[in-house]
């Protein structure tokens, strides 16, 4: 090491400053690897551009919408003046809790099966694993569609939060199958035999074995369907419809906050109230994310 | 007095026939070495020992294998039972994602013991016949999956001891050791032999050599050989054998 850094000039020299020195280390590096220099270089643009656009639509959005942040935007009940969004946040969070209900349970109980119980790629999960694949990329106007055939028609429900809420859990659902099952068959077989060879059951080796470490992951599936539901529209407004006063009962039809921007951003009316409420949305999902983030990294230390 | 009587056993994963007509008795308070080149079955016999290969799908067998003169694979035999008796190690260290304490605790709690003291108590003395309780008696509550590769498998012995077993099968238990670690899961069977029967699958015979009491020599899924270690490795009866352990095998 030594000798091979004394035959050539050095590169630090004691007395230039820091940032001098690294910025003639690494023109030194590019000037005898240009290759990697350049990738070096798209890469970091790639971060830029990303981080721009980023920055871009969140300061759009606060910055337009935060100004119009009134009071009266926070009143129980909708009115043509007021243009209120309580009631539709507040349809948000029984949609979007509706829908985990029925979405969590199946889904994660599907994928357990899939990956603890049933023979590993066998045809029965081979088949599973394409249907789940196929509908989570099936636009969410379609589940719109089958939502208002079965739910609303066939089943009499009607335009109601109900409607909405089971149509969005089938939207979800395959995201919650597939991450989870990702989540369970990251964790590693050895795990499962230390658990099989001490005596322990299946159920207990799942439960308190295989759970733990996949619920992080488990975790971002739910989070990614959080995000998907709160963020939709299509699928709604054949479904819940987009009445604007807080639901009596599950059966009454009721917007939630996606479908209420929709409907201000389309009458033209009202852009400045559609901006305030697209900021709540926004700090909405971000609280979602970061609640998310301390939950899964309380269960890493446990 | 043999711990384990094997006869007649055949085992088959789907077509491919994996052991022949295998019959061994295992002596209680030994520790026996399986040896062989890769593939010749070792680790599949360990396995059928606490049923391990119930987990493999396409896996069954014909031919008996009794424990205590009890039929392991009998109607009325509860597994998670016949596990409890008969732990394993395994090659790769494999502790759960929690802490030491639990690490060792789980196997108990999985048989009913809630009592803190009584967890106290059994985690301290398992990682104490386990020779690792000086090491580790101080960071009993960090995650298992902080220590070294050779403590790692410690901890799995320990983990395994927690329950009390009577046999412990360990399939290449040091292959992923480091020299030093390696001495001293060996100068650790050489100490469980008294209160336990060992079965250790081996690649390295100075390993069987020095630690067994007894080796079994496979080849192609059959037992080419079983006697004395010391017998087997100075007057080996069959060519085969002799090959093998003076490394002119293949
Ligand atoms: N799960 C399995 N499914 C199908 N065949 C298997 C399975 N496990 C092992 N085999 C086959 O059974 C034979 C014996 O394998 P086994 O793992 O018992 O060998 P081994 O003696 O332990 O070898 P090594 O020293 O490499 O660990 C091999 O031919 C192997 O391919
Ligand atoms: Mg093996």
């Amino acid at each position: 090491m030594k000798s091979a850094r004394a035959a050539g000039t050095p590169i630090l020299r004691p007395g230039g400053s820091r940032l001098l020195n690294t910025l003639r280390a690494n023109l030194l590096h590019w000037k005898r690897h240009p290759f990697s220099a350049l990738i070096r270089l798209a890469c970091f643009l790639s971060t830029c551009i990303t981080v721009f656009a980023l920055l871009d639509v969140v300061a759009d959005i606060l910055i337009k919408g935060l100004p119009n942040l009134k009071p009266s935007l926070f009143s129980l009940t909708y009115t043509t003046d007021n243009q209120s969004l309580l009631p539709s946040l507040i349809n948000t969070f029984i949609i979007t809790a509706l829908s985990l209900i029925v979405a969590v349970p199946l889904g994660v109980g599907g994928a357990i099966y899939l990956s603890e119980y049933a023979k590993r790629n066998s045809l029965l999960v081979r088949a599973v694993r394409l249907t789940a694949e196929t509908l989570a990329g099936i636009p969410s106007i379609i589940y719109g569609l089958f939502g208002m055939m079965f739910f609303v028609i066939s089943l009499n429900m009607g335009l109601s939060i109900l409607a909405g809420a089971l149509t969005l859990s089938l939207m979800v659902l395959p995201v919650i199958l597939r991450t989870t099952e990702e989540a369970l068959l990251s964790v590693p077989d050895g795990y499962r035999e230390g658990s099989y060879s001490l005596g322990a059951g299946k159920l207990r080796t799942v439960w308190r074995i295989v759970l733990p470490p996949a619920s992080p992951g488990i975790l971002a599936g739910v989070v990614l369907s959080i995000g998907r539901i709160v963020g939709e529209t299509a699928a709604l407004l054949f479904t819940a419809g987009t009445l604007a006063r807080l639901p009596s009962s599950l059966l009454s039809s009721g917007r939630t906050l996606s479908v209420h921007m929709y409907v201000l951003a389309g009458e033209g009316l009202h852009i400045g109230e559609a901006y305030a409420t697209a900021a709540v949305l926004l700090v909405f999902v971000m609280l979602m994310n970061g609640l998310s983030g301390l939950i899964s990294r309380r269960i890493i230390k446990e | 007095m043999s711990k384990i009587e094997i006869k007649n056993l055949d085992l088959y994963y789907d077509d491919l026939q994996a052991l022949k007509n295998v019959n061994m008795s295992i002596a209680a308070n030994r520790i026996t070495a399986f040896i062989g080149p890769s593939g010749c079955g070792k680790s599949t016999l360990i396995k059928t020992l606490n049923r391990m290969n119930d987990l493999i799908p396409g896996c069954h067998i014909t031919g008996s294998v009794t424990l205590d003169g009890e039929d392991i694979y009998g109607k009325d035999l509860d597994v998670n039972l016949l596990r409890k008796r008969v732990g394993m190690v395994f090659q790769k260290p494999n502790p759960f994602p929690m802490t030491i304490y639990d690490n060792i605790a789980y196997g108990p709690r999985t048989h009913g013991v809630h009592r803190k003291a009584m967890l106290d108590e059994i985690v301290e003395k398992s990682l104490q016949d386990a020779a690792i309780w000086g090491e580790l008696k101080d960071r009993l509550l960090k995650s298992a999956l902080g220590l070294s590769g050779g403590q790692q498998q410690r901890l799995c012995i320990a983990r395994a001891l927690a329950v009390q077993p009577e046999v412990l099968l360990m399939d290449e238990p040091t292959s992923a050791l480091d020299p030093i670690s390696t001495a001293k899961i060996e100068e650790l069977a050489l100490q469980l032999k008294e209160h336990y029967t060992l079965v250790m699958v081996t690649h390295n015979m100075q390993q069987a050599l020095r630690v067994s009491d007894t080796t079994a020599f496979f080849l192609l899924g059959e037992v080419v050989e079983y006697s004395d270690t010391e017998k087997l490795f100075s007057m080996p009866v069959d060519k085969r054998t002799e090959d093998y352990i003076t490394g002119r095998f293949g």
